[in-house]
């Protein structure tokens, strides 16, 4: 328990009080004054408006769309299962600013749908909302599936037995054993998408704006620190008291699950309707989801060719110090790191916190463990900047620092993915290896971890595509000469021309190919593994 | 003794689920805890097992007292109601569990494995999934795994409460021809009267935290502590009376009692099998109301004109219908008068 607060008090707390204190202080003394000021500007009142408006109709739309295919990847078992539980992941890991420019193809000017059919939603709010929806279908979809996939199939059964139709017995007895995973999905995407960043800084042009995309602007292109502040602290408690109603919500259902192997409960479509509803989800995968990751490959090409591609590795000396194609080879080195640091801080801190003697005070620790979420990552990136440069923690100069920061956002998705399973293992398990002579400490590795393991390599794959897809907070930190992926693609997508353009094009192709192929080994040694339960 | 307890108390929020209770267990005894859920039986094998600390009391093993010594260094095995076997082992993963845990090498481990598998009737199972395992079977496993490492007691928390019947009438003799052969002290709890003759050498009845009576499987049987485990164990007629010289006052008359019968007003039990059906006219009238088929006799219950009903066991041939007028009589030598 110690080490994971540690984590958080140092390379989270610290930052940011410092970044918000260099906001709100003035020669040692608070201006606390400042916050109504900047509460009462109308333009404020504005984004405040919008930013709640559109997370909530996001957040029923992506779980109206996405739950259906939760279901079918966590009950049917049908060929290409893999590829299209991989295809669904691979949205999440894009970079913000990928997702922006995909859809700004799709449905932008000069977008497939523009020269197909004239209709153009770059204008609208709709292409926000559809872009939420596609970013967050994998987070439904692994959240909920995940759960869904290792409920015993009979409880259904003996409620149909009772005289519950179909749906009844679904809405009755599958639907309240979901609930804590689907309150985290949908805690988890309302997050997102209130704290959304890259999609609606390129989608929602001069109109709108969310607070994220409002303090980046205050930070970086007006230097206004204080409404940057203020804004920042509006943010921290707005998802405070969200987190503490999931906390709280999540702590009256929780309950001991039994689990069975997910690959028994998974069986092939029967009938017309299964596989009508098997057709759906994957018509809505490839016109949601696949579409426009079909339109940015295609603009990578461009007209010339791999023209695009060969110039990746040249070192131009303009727009980076080396060249564009080393991005690959340090993102993958920092997300390994941050990997690593997310598992095991968010693997400790679950741990503790399905210990049946947790206190108050260690609960509590549990809804604090989402802030990074929910924290503006502009303000974590430049708070690293100010407040870890000098000594004993001067990490300026150090690789570390960039790991560090995505691995702060990774851990809430260890801690996520572990926790609902963790605390459906019978304790009664535990006890039967105790009796047996484990120790505490040996029976957590005989029984939980083997249990956990499918769990743990979730978490860890969730943990490696965040950091991968993380921009915010990198692209403050990283050093100029050793770009991360998502930060060389806004850079190239800064800079005017075709060149550039394709070249962002390119890199983000290969950026999501790195993810797919990731995710890809994941999948397979996720079944591998599960072959032993 | 091999385990003492010494007013050992576990409260729930306030309620005890462990009352003061004292208890005592000898090498190579088999004692077998009796009693209605809810009656602290399972709690009483928690807290010797070292997973549920005591409110206050003591427990002691070997004479040592375990206060502060966890579970997994008492030295205990404790099979559990649903056997919780390790889904993602096999049987012999599971079987060899207790003897990892102990430091055992790899060579030592399969022949124990191999010699427990024999003994409790699956051999060559070591490599089977515990999922394709039958109920009966399952717990076959879970009894292999929890005598592996020798526990110096063996705990069985209503070791054959989910088996069919036959297969419980067969293990409950195997079970306890193992304990015999091996020697293995047991403290076993059930809520099933007939397992827990079967097995035990010495029976205690539990109700409510507190134990109602210990003795062996006969002498509780016959001479029921007191009205609770008289009814738990199955009797229904219990009742008040006035006891005096060679008779008894009761609700249904004057019944005789053996001559030495303590006097005063007590609870007395008729064992049905002391309730004799003569012709109408002759003793107690009653009424038919139902009867119950038991394979060697048929369960009667009547009802007599003016107070509460009775139990009667009528041999197959001769017991009435329902609806059928009977005269009942009663036998002193199935008479009981309780503490």
């Amino acid at each position: 328990m110690a080490v994971p607060v540690a984590f958080f008090a140092v390379f989270f707390a610290y930052p940011v009080t410092a970044i918000v204190a260099r906001g709100l202080k003035t020669d040692g003394t608070w201006q606390l004054g400042r916050i109504g000021d900047v509460l009462a500007q109308p333009d404020v009142r504005q984004v405040l408006w919008f930013t709640t408006w559109q997370a909530l109709v996001s957040t029923a739309l992506t779980l109206l769309i996405a739950l259906p295919g939760a279901y079918v990847l966590a009950r049917f078992d049908f060929p290409g299962k893999q590829v299209l539980r991989a295809v669904v992941t691979v949205p999440f890991v894009l970079p913000t600013v990928v997702v922006g420019t995909a859809f700004m193809a799709l449905v932008g000017r000069g977008g497939l749908l523009d020269e197909l059919w004239g209709l153009r939603l770059d204008t609208t709010v709709w292409a926000i909302l559809l872009a939420h929806v596609f970013f967050n279908y994998a987070v439904v979809v692994r959240t909920v599936g995940g759960l869904w996939a290792q409920l015993d199939p009979r409880q259904e059964e003996a409620a149909r037995m009772l005289g519950a139709s179909r749906f009844a017995a679904w809405r009755r007895v599958t639907l309240p054993a979901l609930a804590p995973a689907l309150a985290a999905a949908a805690l988890m995407v309302f997050l997102f998408t209130f704290t959304s960043f890259g999609v609606v800084q390129i989608l929602g042009g001069p109109t709108f704006s969310t607070l994220e995309v409002e303090i980046y602007r205050q930070t970086s292109e007006i230097f206004d620190l204080s409404t940057a502040a203020v804004l920042t602290m509006i943010q921290f408690a707005a998802v405070s008291s969200i987190l503490a109603l999931h906390a709280w919500t999540v702590r009256r259902r929780e309950t001991a699950l039994r689990l069975v192997d997910a690959a028994v409960t998974a069986r092939r479509p029967r009938g017309a309707g299964q596989w009508a509803l098997l057709g759906g989800v994957v018509a809505t995968v490839a016109v949601l989801l696949l579409l426009p990751l079909g339109v940015l490959v295609q603009r990578s090409f461009g007209a010339g060719g791999l023209g695009y591609y060969r110039t990746l590795t040249r070192d131009d000396g303009g727009v980076f110090l080396a060249a564009p194609i080393e991005a690959v080879g340090n993102s993958l080195q920092y997300a390994l790191a941050a990997t690593v640091i997310a598992v095991v801080i968010g693997g400790l801190a679950s741990v503790a916190l399905t210990r049946r003697d947790a206190g108050r005070l260690v609960r509590g620790f549990d809804a604090l463990l989402m802030l990074p979420l929910g924290v503006s990552a502009v303000t974590v990136g430049f708070g690293f900047l100010i407040a870890l440069d000098e000594p004993p923690l001067d990490l300026r100069a150090s690789w570390i620092l960039v790991p560090l920061a995505q691995a702060l956002v990774g851990v809430p998705f260890v801690v996520r993915t572990m926790l609902p399973v963790l605390r459906a293992v019978d304790v009664r398990l535990r006890e039967a290896a105790a009796v047996l002579g484990a120790s505490p400490w040996r029976a957590w590795r005989e029984v939980d971890l083997p249990m956990v393991r499918r769990a743990l390599l979730i978490a860890a794959g969730f943990a490696f595509a965040v950091s991968l897809g993380e921009f915010g907070a990198t692209v403050f930190i990283a050093r100029p000469e050793n770009p991360t992926l998502p930060v060389a693609v806004a850079r190239l997508l800064g800079r005017p021309g075709d060149l550039n353009y394709g070249q962002a094009m390119a890199l983000s192709t290969i950026l999501m190919i790195v993810c797919a192929v990731a995710l890809l080994v994941l999948e397979r040694l996720r079944t591998d593994r599960t072959g032993e339960f | 003794m091999l385990l003492s307890l010494r007013a050992a108390t576990v409260r729930f929020g306030g309620r005890a689920v462990l009352d003061a209770v004292d208890l005592d267990v000898a090498e190579h005894e088999i004692v077998c805890v009796l009693g209605p859920s809810g009656s602290g039986k399972s709690t009483l094998l928690r807290a010797v097992a070292g997973l549920q600390p005591l409110d206050s009391g003591r427990i002691l093993l070997g004479g040592h007292d375990q206060a502060g010594v966890p579970a997994h260094r008492r030295g205990v095995g404790l099979m559990f109601q649903d056997h919780q076997l390790f889904p993602q082992r096999d049987v012999g993963g599971n079987v060899a569990f207790g003897l990892r845990m102990h430091g055992a090498s790899r060579t030592s481990q399969a022949e124990r494995v191999r010699e427990l598998l024999d003994l409790v009737g699956l051999p060559g199972a070591a490599g089977r999934a515990v999922a394709a395992l039958s109920g009966g079977e399952q717990q076959r496993v879970a009894l292999a795994r929890a005598l592996a490492p020798s526990p110096r007691l063996l705990m069985l928390d209503e070791p054959l409460g989910q088996l069919d019947r036959s297969l419980r009438e067969r293990l409950v003799v195997e079970l306890r021809e193992v304990f015999g052969r091996l020697g293995t002290t047991v403290l076993a709890v059930t809520h099933d009267q007939g397992e827990a003759f079967a097995l035990a050498d010495r029976v205690v009845v539990m109700r409510d935290g507190r134990i109602a009576q210990s003795g062996t499987p006969l002498e509780v049987w016959q001479w029921p502590a007191d009205a609770f485990v008289a009814r738990f164990l199955g009797f229904e007629n219990v009742v008040e009376a006035t006891v005096g010289d060679g008779v008894a006052v009761t609700p249904w008359g004057k019944v005789p009692v053996a001559d030495g019968a303590p006097r005063g007003t007590r609870t007395l039990l008729v064992r049905p099998a002391g309730v004799r059906l003569v012709p109408v006219g002759e003793g107690m009238r009653c009424t038919v109301v139902a009867r119950t088929f038991r394979g060697t006799h048929v369960a009667v219950r009547l009802q007599p004109e003016d107070a509460p009903r009775l139990e009667a066991a009528c041999a197959l041939r001769s017991a009435p219908e329902v609806g059928d007028e009977v005269g009942v009589e009663f036998d002193e030598a199935e008479i009981a008068v309780l503490g």
